[in-house]
């Protein structure tokens, strides 16, 4: 697609989208396992070789992969120390956190910790129970530090046995292995967690993604690993330094070890006229449970591939998803809680409030696959349109397998109902606040299923200037 | 085929719907599907010119066409079109008195347990044997109102001035591969016409039967209602065994114009060789309503989605849907609500039960496009499993733009509870007894819609299918 108009002989003849741009570096591989590069090498392949997505496509029915106008991108260039310092102004999250990492077109600007470390910044520590060859393991300070949160790149040199176990094993098969391969081939930021056996993280750490540069193209990685009855929080914000047309393609992926704890949230606000891709897998143990919230605020085009692999008894997860597209943003989701083992539970509740010309396509499968008998599963989405000319698609899906399930899915989309508005306005509040409420409301209950204050008054604020640019 | 003395011991009659008498065809286009083919049929037919280039334009855009294999089952692949036979007859002009029917054909009737006097007391009977129309009595009062019920080539040749106009307009030949295989080869079915304002009374009916092994059978219905007139028309399918896979590939077509009303029954119990691909759509005009009602028992893959065009104001579709999918069987159906003017609405319910290993699909989709206001719909699909190893699917797809709507969707699956048979044991039924009970009482407050004599039929042959699944 980077040449005009190929002729039927050039395409026979040439990989069909070769795109010299997007080639890796050779020397950013310099110092890496072996394995690593193996497997980047294999991934560029991949991406070549794949095709792109076509309209035929189910997973990108309503939707299109045009839309990623991925062969405009460019990887983003260094940043200078100027954007990295404007990054690291703007990164403001939450007041307590354990820890913090801000990234710069895929380069680390700063790696802080709330809690006492040494002058260099925070200094994660581990416990004995994680696989050794970590540098800190003689730092140990207390219980609540007792984990691993290193910046991508590190965490390659120093936990390559945990990465080479982890990295991307889930395929992603919800429309983006193109993509998902591209995001391997370039991998070198984000946070890989690691979470020892019985290690409670109080705080959620906050990873800050930004990009900069005209069709710059940035590839956020997330890692959490926990061991068993571990629970930590992490947040991933991704951003625009500036109002430009730039991109991201983040793969996070979390393994949850029996009995553990993860909260995961992605809070997307890039410019308006980005493109972001958000492609995860969680896989949850025996008893474990996991929450993920998606949220989409930002971007022309916002998609995210969420799949939750239940594959313990007793496993919970919860998909959340929040989204608020105005003008003509299109936000589009496919999500898959595929049920392997017996007496799992999942939970899926994605809102959307739509304004002006936007745009939302939903797609959810649960998939209940032989033998995972006493199975409860459910899925629900909402859509609330606030404008004649909004837009929602919804394809809610079942896929049973086993005996004594329990499933149930709901789609709805409706307007703002004129007898809470009658409400409200014969209360003094005026039509635009009122609509204003109901929408935060109908939101809002997304948000707090988290049952978390702090991460719910830092989403609300998020969504508060989301509705402040609206108007 | 085999012996020629069809004595009633010559028939093989395991069960209800399990036997076949002996052929005998004067006409046969052979097997496959050519051009010839083709030219044979209308020559039998005896085709005015615009039905023959009719026909082979179908025939150029089924061969253009490909199988939906990318969103549809694979078992698809399995269809081998050059091994069936696309044409049959024995040649016979339809029958105006029961007394003129073969005898081998009264006692297929006989088997059904349907009794001559019965037949007889019916209005409108028009029996279909193979893809004539063997015998036909529309009762005197119907033709005293002006009715026109016909055959399909029948209708064509003496009234085009009212069939032409909408023949292949509701379903167009490129609509799918099958309706442009339907649109070469179709052969049989009803054409029916009620003047304005006319209410008919009894419902018009018409029972098909294939009995020719490796026969496809290609009716094309066509049931237009003019302004304030009602008809209920009804159509019921068994089809004796065969040892190799049978097509049957449909198309029904409906027009209600202003204010008219049109429900359409169907009762599919084809024997479980039988691919049964069939397109259904109607158009309903201001204020009109079409409603599908339809039930499935039968066939190896059944793919039927009845849809509803509204494209007048205040226009009503409804399908309601009954599916039992049995080990070996597919049932994918669903429901087509296609909303194209203002203050329409929809309502789809669709039940299905899978026993052994069956598996019941359930497809939709809803669209309501910008501009349009006050359009609703309401879809529930409910899905009950027997046994441990059946397998139920819901895919819908829901399009709404604008925010003058509403549309509701919900699904769920469940199983009968272990509790619920108990109670009954307990009170003496058998296990069988019990969950027979509880199978009908799922799907009891459908059966209720349908008239009298299907919803007897209907728990008889639910009763004959969950046989030996318990226990």
């Amino acid at each position: 697609m980077s040449v005009a108009a190929p002729t039927a002989e050039s395409i026979v003849d040439q990989p069909l989208f070769a795109q010299p741009q997007l080639m890796p570096q050779a020397n950013r591989l310099n110092g890496a396992p072996a394995w690593f590069q193996q497997r980047t090498a294999a991934a560029w392949d991949e991406f070549q070789s794949l095709p792109v997505p076509g309209n035929k496509d189910e997973h990108w029915r309503y939707s299109s992969a045009k839309k990623l106008a991925f062969e405009t991108f460019q990887i983003a260039a260094n940043p200078s120390e100027a954007d990295k310092q404007e990054a690291i102004a703007r990164s403001k999250g939450l007041t307590e956190y354990a820890a913090k990492l801000v990234f710069v077109n895929d380069c680390l600007a700063s790696n802080t910790g709330i809690l006492p470390v040494g002058p260099a910044g925070f200094q994660p520590v581990v416990s004995s129970d994680v696989p050794a060859g970590s540098p800190h393991n003689t730092q140990a300070t207390g219980l609540c530090h007792n984990f691993i949160c290193l910046p991508f790149e590190d965490a390659l040199r120093t936990q390559g046995d945990v990465l080479e176990q982890y990295l991307m094993k889930r395929k992603a098969e919800l429309g983006s292995a193109k993509f998902a391969a591209l995001h391997l081939a370039h991998v070198r930021a984000g946070a890989v967690v690691l979470v020892p056996k019985n290690v409670v993280i109080e705080h959620p750490i906050e990873v800050f993604h930004w990009v900069t540069g005209e069709n710059a193209v940035i590839f956020p990685h997330t890692l959490i690993v926990t061991g068993d009855h571990a629970q930590v929080t992490v947040v991933d914000h991704h951003g625009s330094l500036r109002d430009e047309s730039c991109a991201s393609i983040a793969v996070a992926d979390f393994v949850a070890g029996p009995g553990s704890r993860i909260t995961y949230i992605s809070a997307q606000e890039m410019s308006l006229s980005s493109r972001a891709l958000h492609i995860s897998s969680t896989t949850v143990g025996r008893d474990a449970s996991v929450k993920a919230l998606q949220l989409h605020l930002g971007a022309a085009f916002s998609r995210n591939e969420t799949v939750s692999d239940l594959i313990g008894e007793g496993a919970r997860s919860e998909m959340l998803g929040v989204s608020l597209p105005f003008g003509e943003q299109c936000v589009d989701m496919r999500t898959l809680q595929n049920h392997i083992a017996p007496r799992t539970f999942s939970d899926l509740l994605y809102k959307n409030a739509l304004y002006d010309k936007s745009k939302t396509v939903f797609a959810g499968l649960i998939q209940v696959e032989e033998g995972a008998h006493y199975t409860d599963a459910y899925q629900k989405c909402r859509n609330l349109l606030n404008s004649e000319e909004a837009e929602a698609a919804s394809m809610p899906g079942l896929e049973i397998n086993a005996d004594q399930v329990k499933c149930s899915h709901g789609a709805t989309s409706a307007p703002i109902s004129e007898d809470e508005l009658f409400y409200l306005k014969a209360r003094g509040i005026p039509d635009n606040e009122a609509r204003k409420l109901i929408a935060t409301g109908f939101i809002e209950d997304t948000i707090a299923k988290l049952e978390n204050q702090t991460l719910m008054v830092d989403l609300d604020h998020r969504i508060e200037a989301k509705f402040a640019a609206m108007i | 085929m085999t012996a020629e003395t069809p004595d009633i011991s010559d028939i093989r009659a395991d069960s209800v719907g399990d036997f076949r008498f002996p052929e005998q065809h004067k006409y046969d286009a052979g097997m496959g599907l050519s051009e010839k083919t083709v030219d044979y049929i209308s020559g039998v037919k005896n085709d005015d010119p615009w039905v023959r280039d009719f026909r082979k334009h179908g025939l150029k855009t089924f061969l253009e066409k490909p199988m939906p294999t990318h969103w549809a089952t694979k078992d698809l692949e399995n269809i081998h079109f050059d091994q069936f036979r696309y044409y049959l007859s024995d040649g016979q002009k339809p029958k105006r008195s029961w007394d003129d029917v073969p005898d081998d054909i009264k006692r297929t009737f006989d088997r059904l347990g349907i009794p001559e006097q019965e037949r007889k007391f019916l209005a409108g009977v028009e029996a279909q044997y193979d893809s004539e129309a063997a015998y036909s009595n529309v009762k005197k009062v119907v033709e005293e109102q002006g009715v026109i019920f016909l055959n399909s080539s029948e209708a064509l040749q003496k009234h085009p001035e009212i069939f032409r106009k909408w023949f292949g307009k509701v379903i167009p030949t490129g609509d799918n591969k099958f309706s442009a295989l339907n649109s070469a080869v179709f052969s049989g079915g009803s054409f029916i016409y009620i003047p304005p304002g006319v209410k008919v009374k009894h419902p018009l009916q018409a029972y098909f039967r294939i009995n020719s092994e490796q026969f496809g059978q290609f009716e094309r219905t066509l049931i237009i209602a003019d302004e304030g007139a009602e008809v209920m028309y009804m159509e019921g399918c068994t089809a004796p065994k065969f040892e190799t896979a049978t097509l049957h590939s449909a198309v029904v077509e409906l027009v209600a114009m202003k204010g008219a009303k049109i429900q359409y029954v169907t009762v599919q119990n084809w024997s479980s060789n039988v691919f049964n691909l069939v397109t259904k759509r109607g158009l309903a005009h201001e204020e009109a309503e079409i409603k599908w009602i339809d039930c499935n028992i039968g066939s190896r893959l059944t793919m039927k989605y009845p849809g509803v065009i509204m494209k007048g104001r205040k226009a009503r579709g409804e399908v309601i849907s009954i599916a039992l999918a049995n080990t070996g069987q597919h049932q994918d159906t669903g429901a087509k609500m296609v909303h194209a003017a203002d203050e329409t609405t929809s309502n789809i319910i669709s039940k299905s039960i899978s026993i052994g290993k069956g598996r019941a699909t359930y497809r939709g989709l809803v669209h309501i496009p910008k501009h349009l206001k006050g359009c609703k719909n309401n879809t529930e699909c409910d899905a009950l499993l027997i046994n441990s190893s059946s397998r139920t699917d819901t895919y819908p797809a829901i399009n709404v733009r604008g925010n003058k709507h509403a549309t509701q969707h919900e699904a769920s699956v469940s199983q009968v509870s272990a509790e619920q048979i108990f109670y009954m044991q307990q009170r003496g039924l058998s296990e069988a007894e019990a969950m027979s009970l509880s199978v009908n009482g799922f799907i009891n407050d459908l059966v209720r819609e349908f008239p009298m004599e299907y919803s007897v039929e209907l728990k008889r042959l639910i009763d004959l299918e969950m046989e030996g699944s318990v226990g």
